[in-house]
């Protein structure tokens, strides 16, 4: 056997803020491990935008299947830019940190590594959330210029800054917090059915493909898709990006992108705790 | 590596009194582990005890203190409430009542601060899949705070301890069961911990891999580290462990090294002599002299079970010379810790 140098220069102190330094070392794990599987993530995020445009907003116009109601299709565009991005951000929250955590939970356990960390285990659940916010803002601006530039009729794209900059933040806690909520709740036998009872109804009652003012005719749909956090999230996107539709309050989409990040925060690492204390 | 000097390694410890008494009165009788003994202890338990919502107490007011420097075994059956220990010491289990002080710090009370002084070796793979082997080290490292080189160096060193240095850039999933275990003993190693904890670490290796394991880990024990390791194989804890713990149903039923706990709890040694003359005749005169239990003259020898009592053995022997009969050989198969096992429970261990 090699005999080794004793390790006399580590030191064995703690560093002056091992929460920090911990975060800090996991936030950069998880963008190494982002960066070795960057092709299937882009692939991911990419693929269902890019057919949902694609067909809605091009082939849908030139077989003439009536889609976009009034207004004709260059208002649905538009109105489908918002949903879209929207709907990239929730599903990176629920697949990159929920189906991840479910996995790291659950098959593999190796989530262990960092619960023995030396920092309270809410710093990791925090450390989840953030890096998931933190891929879904990548996310979101991957898929932007596929919902902007990819539809054949013009979108109407009118940009107002200060929204756009608080809404996004928002919108991507909301999901990576929702995602941490899902990751630490499900089994994983269980795992498999994420897509279809939760990814498709959160997505289709999520005010992708219409705005939320316009469910006028249907009042009992309008109301129940207020527990839906995507729909804030969508209707954010219109407020922050698109001229002439209307949408929900931004008095509303606040509160309540807040109150759903703290919501799921809550639960989520409470759930995290539960999960690593068996 | 700057370990602390084993100040009471493979030491001969003075057996409570207590192990005798639980011999006296049978398996329900928990030993009571000392407390006081001058050494330094960097594992303190007392009362620890772990009740599952379904109302099964995994572990069971448990006392119990490991002495810095030595490799401690919790020997007992899958079930016995082993990894529920571990877990409590490594703060990933909520104990219902007790206290654990690991290197002074108050494992539920300051769980972060504890962690520094833990390493731990799961018995399923944990190595982040997401990582090469080199990385999992490195980011370990990151986790404790240690500078980006600090942790380089660390990695290598313990990579090529561990003779895993040229699988350093593979990832772990190529790893093979005997390397992987290695990898994360190395990995719990890295922040330098007080102790290191290995549960069941050597399930599911082949012959070879057990050995390498051991042979490590026996290295690090020459260096001062102090290592608690779980197993229910009797053999590995009797070759490798300075002191044991015999677990069953969340108690601890007996505590001290093996030696003493075969010589304690054990039934004795079983004893075949070989003497000219009648050998008949020998049997009755040991049944009628000695303490010897279960004497039979048979394919030409004599066997009998001795008590392990110091001086026995002199005995017959002397008896035997008093009765001018002339042994001519004498060979006596010692207990194992499967005897003292049964004797404690009343059962096989279980596998």
């Amino acid at each position: 056997m090699t005999s080794v140098e004793p390790r006399a220069t580590v030191s064995r102190r703690a560093p002056r803020n091992p929460s920090w330094a911990a975060f800090r070392g996991m936030l950069l794990r998880d963008f190494t491990v982002l960066d070795k599987h960057l092709p299937q993530f882009m692939a991911g995020t990419i693929m269902q935008p890019l057919m949902l445009v694609f067909v809605l907003t091009n082939v849908f116009p030139e077989i003439g299947q009536g889609i976009g109601g009034v207004g004709g299709s260059s208002r649905f565009s538009s109105l489908l830019m918002a949903g879209i991005v929207a709907q990239a951000i929730i599903f990176i929250g629920i697949f990159s940190v929920g189906s991840e955590l479910v996995r790291e939970f659950g098959v593999t356990g190796e989530i262990e590594d960092r619960v023995l960390a030396p920092v309270p285990v809410s710093v990791v659940a925090l450390e989840k959330i953030v890096a998931g916010g933190l891929q879904a803002l990548f996310g979101a601006m991957v898929v932007f210029p596929i919902a902007a530039f990819v539809p054949a009729t013009p979108v109407f794209l009118d940009v107002r800054f200060s929204v756009l900059a608080t809404v996004a933040p928002l919108a991507c806690l909301t999901a990576a917090s929702l995602g941490l909520t899902m990751g630490t709740r499900i089994k994983p036998r269980t795992a498999s059915y994420l897509f279809g009872v939760v990814a498709l109804p959160l997505s289709f009652l999520g005010a992708i493909f219409y705005t939320w003012p316009s469910l006028d005719p249907i009042p009992w749909l309008k109301y129940v898709l207020l527990v839906n956090p995507l729909v804030y999230v969508s209707e954010g996107f219109r407020a922050a990006l698109v001229a002439g539709e209307p949408h929900l309050s931004l008095a509303v989409i606040y509160p309540a992108l807040i109150g759903f990040s703290v919501l799921f925060g809550v639960i989520g690492t409470r759930g995290f705790r539960q999960r690593v204390l068996g | 590596m700057s370990f602390v000097p084993a100040s009471s390694g493979t030491t001969e410890a003075s057996e409570p009194a207590t192990l005798a008494e639980a011999r006296a009165a049978g398996p329900e009788v928990a030993a009571t582990p000392e407390h006081i003994d001058g050494a330094d202890h960097v594992i303190t338990v007392t009362g620890l005890t772990k009740t599952f919502g379904s109302g099964l107490v995994a572990v069971d007011r448990m006392d119990l203190s490991v002495r810095r420097g030595e490799i401690f075994g919790l020997l007992g059956p899958n079930g016995a409430g082993k990894s529920t220990t571990v877990g409590m010491l490594t703060t990933r289990v909520l104990p219902t009542a007790g206290r654990a002080v690991v290197n002074g710090i108050d494992v539920v009370g300051d769980p972060a601060r504890a962690k520094r002084a833990i390493g731990v070796v799961s018995q399923a793979n944990t190595l982040d899949q997401g990582l090469t082997a080199w990385e999992n080290l490195w980011f370990h490292g990151r986790y404790f705070g240690m500078s980006a080189s600090a942790a380089r160096t660390a990695a290598d060193e313990l990579l090529e301890r561990f003779r895993l240095t040229e699988k350093a850039s593979v990832d772990v999933e190529a790893l093979s069961g005997g390397m992987a275990r290695r990898l994360m003993a190395a990995r719990a190693l890295m922040h330098r911990p007080a102790v290191i904890f290995l549960d069941e670490p050597t399930a599911g290796l082949d012959p070879q891999s057990r050995i390498a394991l051991w042979e490590i880990l026996r290295e690090l024990h020459d260096e001062g580290q102090t290592i608690l390791v779980t197993t229910h194989l009797m053999r590995e804890a009797d070759d490798h462990c300075d002191r044991l713990a015999i677990m069953d149903h969340g108690r601890i039923l007996a505590l001290g090294t093996p030696s003493r706990l075969k010589a304690t709890l054990g039934s004795g040694a079983a004893v075949t002599m070989q003497a000219e003359g009648d050998l008949e005749a020998l049997a009755r005169h040991l049944r009628a002299t000695t303490t010897a239990a279960d004497v039979r003259a048979v394919d030409g020898v004599v066997r009998f079970q001795l008590p392990a009592t110091e001086g026995v053995l002199a005995q017959v022997v002397s008896a035997a010379d008093s009765g001018h009969f002339r042994v001519t050989d004498l060979s006596i198969s010692e207990d194992t810790l499967e005897t003292v096992f049964i004797n404690l429970t009343g059962k096989d261990l279980r596998e």
